[in-house]
This record gives C-alpha cells, sequence and structure tokens, in this order.
C-alpha cells in the first residue's frame, strides 16, 4: 500500500522538479505538483473506500439474492457454512445472471464485505464445489484482500493518470527551454521513470494480487478440509472456458479466475507469470491437488506437470 | 545497573499483559464459538419434527426408526455442557443417517416439493454443525496449545486457565463422508 503512496510522491517531485523549477530560489513557494498529486492520491483512495465496492457491484449488473429461488436459497446455506467454518461475520450475497461462471469478493472490511457469483457458476458446479469457490471468496474476505485489492485498483488507475499527465507535459515549449538548462543526468532518468511508473505500479499489483489468490486457496482448503471440491471447480470453470464480458481491467483481479481470459494466462512461462493477475489456473489446480493428496492421474494433462 | 533491573522487569510485564490477553481472548473465541455451535445444534432440533411429519405418510414401515430419531433428539436437546451434547449428538447423527438411507428406498419422496426443501435445509443443517463444530475444535486447540506451551504455561497456571473440552466425533460418524443430499440438476 505504502508504495503506491511513494508512487504518487515521486511523480509528484518529479513533475515539480522539471517543470516548475521547484526546490531552487526562482520556484514557487509550493511544490504544487507534489501536493496535487498527494491530494489526488487521497481523494481517490477515500472515494474507494467508502463508495468502491458499492461501484463495483453495480457496474457489474450485480442483483440480491431472490431467497424464492431454490439455488439462491442453497446459495445462501452455503454462505453461511462457510462463514461459519471461519468465524467471519456474515457477508452480502449478490448474483449476476451470466453464463460465464465467476465469483467475486469485494467491499472495504469483514462487515460490510460483499460476495458475488454468477448465475451460470450456480449451474455449473455442484455443492461442494460451490463450497470451496465460496470458502476462496470468504477467505479473501478473512485475509483483508478485499479492501487491498479495491483500493489497488484504483490506486493504479490514479497512478496512470498522473504519469499520462505527466507526460504530455514534457511536449510543451516551455518546458523544453527549462529542461535545457539542468543536467541531463538527472532529467533523463526521471522522465524514464515517470514514463514507465504505470508499468511498474501494475506489475507490483499483479504480484500482489496473484499471491493473494494462492493464499485464499490455501484457506479454502482450510475451511472446508476438502480442496480437491474447489480444484474440481476450477477445472469445470476453466474448461467453460466463457470470458466475463461485464468485468474490465480494473476490476479482473477481483475475480477467483481471470474473466478476460487473455492467453498468457493459459501458459507457464515467466513472462505470462508476471503480467497476469491470476497465477496460471493449472497451477493453483496442481497444488489443490497436492494439498488433497490425490495421485496424479486426476490432474489434468498440462504445461505444469512438466517440472 | 538500575536502569537494566528496571528494563527487565518492564519487558516480564509487558510480556505478561500480552500473555494475559492472549489467553482470555482465546476463552472469549472459544466460548463464543462454542455458542454458535449450539445454535446450529437447535435448528436441527427445530428441524427434526418438520423431517417426520413429511416423510411420515410415505415411510409406513419404518416407524420404529422415525420413534428412534423422535427419542434421541429430545435427549440431546437435555444435554448440557460439551461432552455431553457431542454424545447426544452423535447418537442423533445415527438416528438421522439412518433415516437418510432409508429415503432412497422412496423415489415418491424425492418427487416432493417439500422434502426436496427440507433435504437442503437438513443438508445445510449438518454442514453448518460440521463447521461449526471445526472452527469450535481449531479455537480450543489453539487456547489449550496455548496454556501448555513454554514459556505461557507458567501464567495460564497462575492465572487458572483449564483447558476446554474438544466436540469429539465418534468413530463410527468420522467414516461418513459430510451429507450431501442435494439432488444433481
Amino acid at each position: 500500500m505504502t508504495i503506491f503512496i511513494v508512487f504518487f510522491l515521486f511523480i509528484g517531485v518529479a513533475m515539480d522538479y522539471l517543470y516548475f523549477d521547484a526546490f531552487t530560489p526562482a520556484g514557487p513557494v509550493f511544490p504544487v505538483a507534489t501536493i496535487f498529486s498527494l491530494s489526488f492520491a487521497a481523494f481517490s483512495t477515500l472515494t474507494a473506500y467508502y463508495g468502491g465496492s458499492d461501484i463495483i457491484l453495480s457496474s457489474l449488473g450485480a442483483e440480491k439474492l431472490n431467497l424464492q429461488i431454490p439455488e439462491h436459497r442453497e446459495l445462501h446455506n452455503i454462505v453461511t457454512e462457510m462463514v461459519l467454518a471461519a468465524g467471519a461475520a456474515m457477508p452480502r450475497i449478490y448474483v449476476i445472471f451470466d453464463p460465464a461462471p465467476n465469483a467475486l469478493a469485494t467491499g472495504t472490511n469483514e462487515k460490510n464485505a460483499a460476495i458475488c457469483v454468477t448465475s451460470g457458476l450456480l449451474t455449473l458446479l455442484d455443492r461442494e464445489e460451490t463450497q470451496g469457490v465460496v470458502a476462496h471468496e470468504i477467505s479473501h474476505i478473512r485475509n483483508e484482500d478485499v479492501l487491498l485489492m479495491t483500493l489497488v485498483s484504483i490506486l493504479l488507475g490514479g497512478i496512470a493518470i498522473l504519469a499520462d499527465w505527466a507526460r504530455r507535459g514534457f511536449y510543451s515549449s516551455r518546458t523544453g527551454r527549462q529542461l535545457s538548462r539542468k543536467n541531463p543526468l538527472v532529467f533523463v532518468p526521471l522522465l524514464i521513470l515517470i514514463a514507465l511508473s504505470p508499468l511498474i505500479a501494475r506489475l507490483l499489483a499483479m504480484a500482489v494480487s496473484r499471491q493473494r489468490e494462492y493464499l485464499a486457496d490455501a484457506g479454502s482448503a482450510q475451511y472446508t478440509r476438502n480442496p480437491g471440491a474447489l480444484a474440481r471447480a476450477l477445472e469445470k470453470i476453466r474448461d467453460a472456458a466463457m470470458p466475463f464480458h461485464k468485468a474490465t481491467r480494473g476490476t479482473a483481479h477481483l475475480f477467483i479466475v481471470n474473466p478476460l481470459r487473455r492467453r498468457v494466462d493459459e501458459s507457464d512461462s515467466k513472462l505470462a507469470d508476471l503480467l497476469a493477475s491470476h497465477p496460471p489456473i493449472a497451477r493453483r489446480i496442481h497444488l489443490l491437488y497436492q494439498m488433497a493428496g490425490m495421485p496424479q492421474k486426476f490432474m489434468q494433462p498440462s504445461g505444469v506437470l512438466a517440472h | 545497573m538500575i536502569y537494566v533491573i528496571w528494563g527487565i522487569i518492564f519487558v516480564l510485564g509487558i510480556w505478561i499483559i500480552s500473555t494475559y490477553n492472549a489467553l482470555t481472548a482465546l476463552r472469549l473465541r472459544v466460548q463464543n464459538a462454542w455458542r454458535q455451535t449450539e445454535v446450529q445444534l437447535k435448528r436441527r432440533y427445530d428441524l427434526i419434527p418438520n423431517l417426520v411429519e413429511t416423510v411420515k405418510g410415505y415411510m409406513q414401515y419404518e416407524q420404529d426408526t422415525l420413534q428412534k430419531v423422535i427419542e434421541a433428539r429430545s435427549q440431546a436437546m437435555g444435554s448440557k455442557g460439551v461432552k455431553e451434547a457431542a454424545e447426544a449428538a452423535n447418537l442423533l447423527n445415527q438416528s438421522l443417517g439412518k433415516i437418510f438411507a432409508l429415503m432412497e428406498n422412496y423415489p415418491e419422496l424425492k418427487a416432493n416439493k417439500n422434502v426436496l426443501d427440507l433435504q437442503e435445509e437438513l443438508t445445510t443443517t449438518e454442514n453448518q454443525i460440521a463447521f461449526a463444530r471445526q472452527y469450535y475444535n481449531d479455537l480450543v486447540t489453539q487456547y489449550n496449545t496455548k496454556q501448555q506451551v513454554f514459556p505461557s504455561n507458567m501464567l495460564a497456571g497462575f492465572f487458572g486457565f483449564n483447558p476446554s473440552e474438544l466436540f469429539e466425533v465418534a468413530e463410527a460418524d468420522k467414516a461418513l463422508p459430510r451429507v450431501n443430499l442435494s439432488l444433481t440438476r
């Protein structure tokens, strides 16, 4: 979290130095851009904290449970079971009417967290498998991943906007003149860093997100004592192979499997590892079967088994 | 020299306070988890008469088994404390398991919407009991471990923390998989 704030600070200070001649006697009294970028960070963090989950849920078209429908009642029961297993507070439950099987958790703390699954998931998975998925989401809530991921998604957007703004400033003629008076050894690396900062921030966020997915899978196994069910659920979701169109890049990392299904997710190379919001699904299934102590023949043939 | 002694006393004091607080917090969490388990057990007691009423008409020849469930239920409802409750719950599990097994023989039961609803209710109640028990036992294990490992065992004895009882499952029940009555769609 701190590292994202540091990013905002860095972009602000760098812009002050390059464009406004701050930190010199001739410059403005306040480091304008630094203050601006920090308040921008504070504003977007507060927005995310107080309204983030509602924004996300309504953008996905999530609806409240209808307890008249047997499937919804079953989901409600499953969530209650997992809440008991985790000793957590009862989250709000939502359903998205979409054939693509997926699930997500959002919210800022345990008290106002929400779990959301698609109707496709309810029809595709049996009771035990749904239980594994719900336990995965409860585990996200227990590990306080929901707050982290909601904030990260908003801050990522903020850094991208600021860096964009900083890059554009570079092309104006006035800054060009100012730059010529500065030491190129200082401003060239600064410019490169500004240009790269959205990418670096993104890599960091994705790394956090991937680790959290493994942790939530392990948490799910702890609550259900049945890692095989979650592994089967992930296999079914993978084989259904349906992209979920309402999800965007900003919300992709909230889901249990990547709803955008970019091709890099399927492979297991180092580059794919760096860029994906989710760990390779084959690797997660492999680890879950390992936890369950299942023999190799249950595993799907995939690149993971080679090493 | 005097500062060193004060430093040691200070560190010791912090350790005593934090260990005492950790033990107390665990004790409260164990008590809370037990209340949760009791709520689930009570829910099951409430559901059983419904189940018996619904299946009675169909299961003409199993009146004995149904009677046994009712008896086990009233016995379980009167139980006090963790150990007694666990024993009564085990007895109830066995007789309920018998009913569930017998229900497989009556295809017309599976066509009844009330029975289907009741099955889902009982499935989730069974699971909720199992998960609440699992959480309770995890906490009790954590609490009891904290009381017995060095160095917190010295304080646990001094402040009078006692080990809590685990909610044990009978061997026969353990061999059975978790109840899953939901029909394949």
